[in-house]
């Protein structure tokens, strides 16, 4: 060879291992990993700007667009985020028809990874099974709100239908469906061999390492940190299910929390069918009233968003994790005044540098479709300087001055 | 359909995502999977462009994939079809006032091949029903181009 070890290697933006744009440059020495660098932006849509020119009625479509996959999350965070914001109090019966959509979500998007994650490992028949098994929930998505993927169900104060009690039943066929595959798909991915040896040890995210980098979702729950939205900051019903639900970590069924990737397997499987179980609680202990507390949209619009001033955080347990919008709206003024999306995925890639030390090249898909990575969510922007169109980093130093600049500058 | 006499192959697809919000992208999945099964057609997906006869693209081209999408479609060897999932190969979709946005797919690519094929699938996101039903129209217009080359 001309060149001596390290070598470099580059994945990335288009290739078969990556379904989204994203770019990895790896530091090899032979088989090895030594170190990976992250070049995202590739996705990037500028999103946030989008919601600065849009009425907050026209941002709530935008708002599911940030990603078909967890469409309903960002939408649900950003009715919440407006909702605190214009002080609007949703209606009772639509807090629990939200928290129904957001777990039938939960259960469509653990079983399209489980599918990836199958395929990554060379496990084709896993795709093609799972996402067999995924098309029976994407019916129940499609009956109750209308669309297999961006769901446009949630609204400020409510959600936008209501449910029948002929589509409670059919909904009810295809839980009872689940619960009968619950062996079936818990033994295919937690004792078949095949997969076992491809993921116990690999991609290993310490539970000091979660902390530190501040990871979010069935990741941090894999390494044994009881981090979860639903539970730890209760929103929607979720409060009123805390007795018969708890935070799912690989305990729950019996394995250490060791935090590689068949810990995450674990969790993701067991929030499946728990998510299962959350959504025929909510239609068991539905609550009768309005679904919405806006019924009259134009009014809402006119009068509470437009004459809105103020702030608004809001966080929600999205599938991949913690997902945070916030709003600020100004008083005579449609368009939202300040928009700031921060996904799961965000906190999650950084987790990517530890997972991938020392690990073999034939693990790089694997580890990369562990984290569930969202990319279409997560590229919110890249600096560039207009000027010489070179792209520069922002590092904590910077980041300190330009802060110390701009207290500077507001003292008189 | 009917199937003439260029018709020789089985159309082998490459997916290009063009900055999509993974709408389509999994709706594509899903029209390849036991539900929907386009494989049973021999539609399958490839890994690489060079192999490919059709290019799924998704999502409105932003201005980081521009350079890479064009050469995706550069190494795609003819007669080739472009299947636009979705509005946003259309019409940019939701993104049509973005900053970052080259442009919608359609327009993008004629100012690279004029004479592109480019079949059209609404949506958002696209149904796999809608993708199949695609795929069928590209095989008809490959079908007459490959009638025309022998």
């Amino acid at each position: 060879m001309a060149h001596a070890p390290p070598y470099p290697l580059m994945i990335g933006p288009i290739h078969p291992a990556l379904k989204e744009p994203t770019m990895f440059k790896f530091t090899m020495e032979g088989e090895r990993v030594l170190d990976v660098d992250i070049q995202p932006g590739f996705n990037h849509r500028g999103v946030e700007y989008l919601g600065m020119k849009r009425n907050p009625l026209q941002v709530l479509h935008l708002a599911e667009r940030v990603c078909g996959i967890c469409s309903g999350a960002h939408q649900y965070v950003f009715c919440r985020a407006v909702e605190h914001a214009a002080n609007i109090t949703p209606s009772v019966r639509g807090d629990y028809l939200r928290v129904l959509v957001a777990e039938l979500e939960r259960i469509h998007s653990h079983l399209l990874w489980a599918g990836v994650a199958g395929h990554e490992l060379g496990f084709d028949s896993i795709l093609h099974y799972t996402w067999k098994v995924r098309e029976d929930v994407q019916d129940i998505l499609e009956i109750i709100c209308g669309n297999r993927v961006n769901y446009s169900y949630y609204i400020f104060g409510g959600v936008r239908r209501d449910v029948t009690p002929e589509q409670v039943e059919k909904a009810r066929k295809i839980f009872a469906k689940y619960r009968k595959l619950e062996d079936t798909i818990l033994d295919i991915f937690l004792t078949d061999p095949t997969i076992s040896h491809r993921v116990q040890d690999v991609g290993v995210l310490t539970k000091e390492n979660a902390l530190k980098l501040s990871a979010c979702g069935p990741l941090t729950r894999g390494a044994g940190v009881k981090k979860d939205v639903r539970f730890s900051w209760p929103y929607g019903s979720y409060g009123d299910m805390m007795d018969d639900f708890k935070v799912v970590t690989p305990e729950s069924l019996g394995y250490k929390a060791t935090g590689d990737i068949f810990s995450q397997v674990v969790v993701r499987l067991v929030e499946l069918f728990e998510a299962i179980r959350m959504c025929e609680w909510v239609l068991d202990n539905l609550p009768s009233g309005p679904i919405t507390s806006e019924p009259n949209l134009s009014a809402l619009l006119m009068a509470k968003l437009r004459m809105a001033e103020g702030e608004g955080v809001a966080r929600v347990e999205a599938p991949r994790g913690e997902d945070i919008h916030y709003v600020r709206l100004k008083k005579n003024k449609m368009e939202l005044d300040s928009w700031k999306i921060r996904v799961p995925t965000y906190g999650n890639i950084m987790s990517w540098l530890t997972m991938f030390k020392d690990a073999q090249i034939a693990d790089i898909p694997i580890i990369i479709a562990s984290i569930d990575p969202c990319i279409g969510c997560m590229d919110r922007v890249t600096l560039v300087d207009s000027g010489t169109g070179r792209e520069r980093d922002v590092d904590w130093a910077v980041l300190h001055d330009l802060s110390v600049k701009r207290s500077r500058g507001l003292m008189p | 359909m009917k199937l003439n006499k260029a018709f020789d192959k089985s159309l082998w697809v490459f997916h290009v995502n063009a900055a999509s919000c993974n709408g389509c992208d999994i709706e594509i999945v899903a029209a390849l999977t036991p539900r929907y099964d386009v494989e049973r057609f021999g539609i399958k997906l490839v890994g690489t462009p060079r192999h490919a006869d059709v290019l799924l693209v998704t999502g409105p081209v932003n201005r980081q994939m521009a350079d890479r999408v064009r050469r995706i479609y550069e190494q795609t060897p003819g007669p080739k079809a472009v299947l636009l999932c979705g509005n946003c190969g259309a019409t940019s979709g939701v993104y049509y006032d973005s900053y970052c946005i080259e442009g919608p797919f359609d327009e993008f690519i004629k100012k690279v091949d004029p004479n592109a094929i480019i079949v059209y699938v609404p949506g958002c996101p696209v149904r796999p029903e809608a993708i199949t039903m695609g795929v069928v129209e590209a095989w008809k217009q490959l079908e007459v181009l490959r009638g025309e080359a022998k």
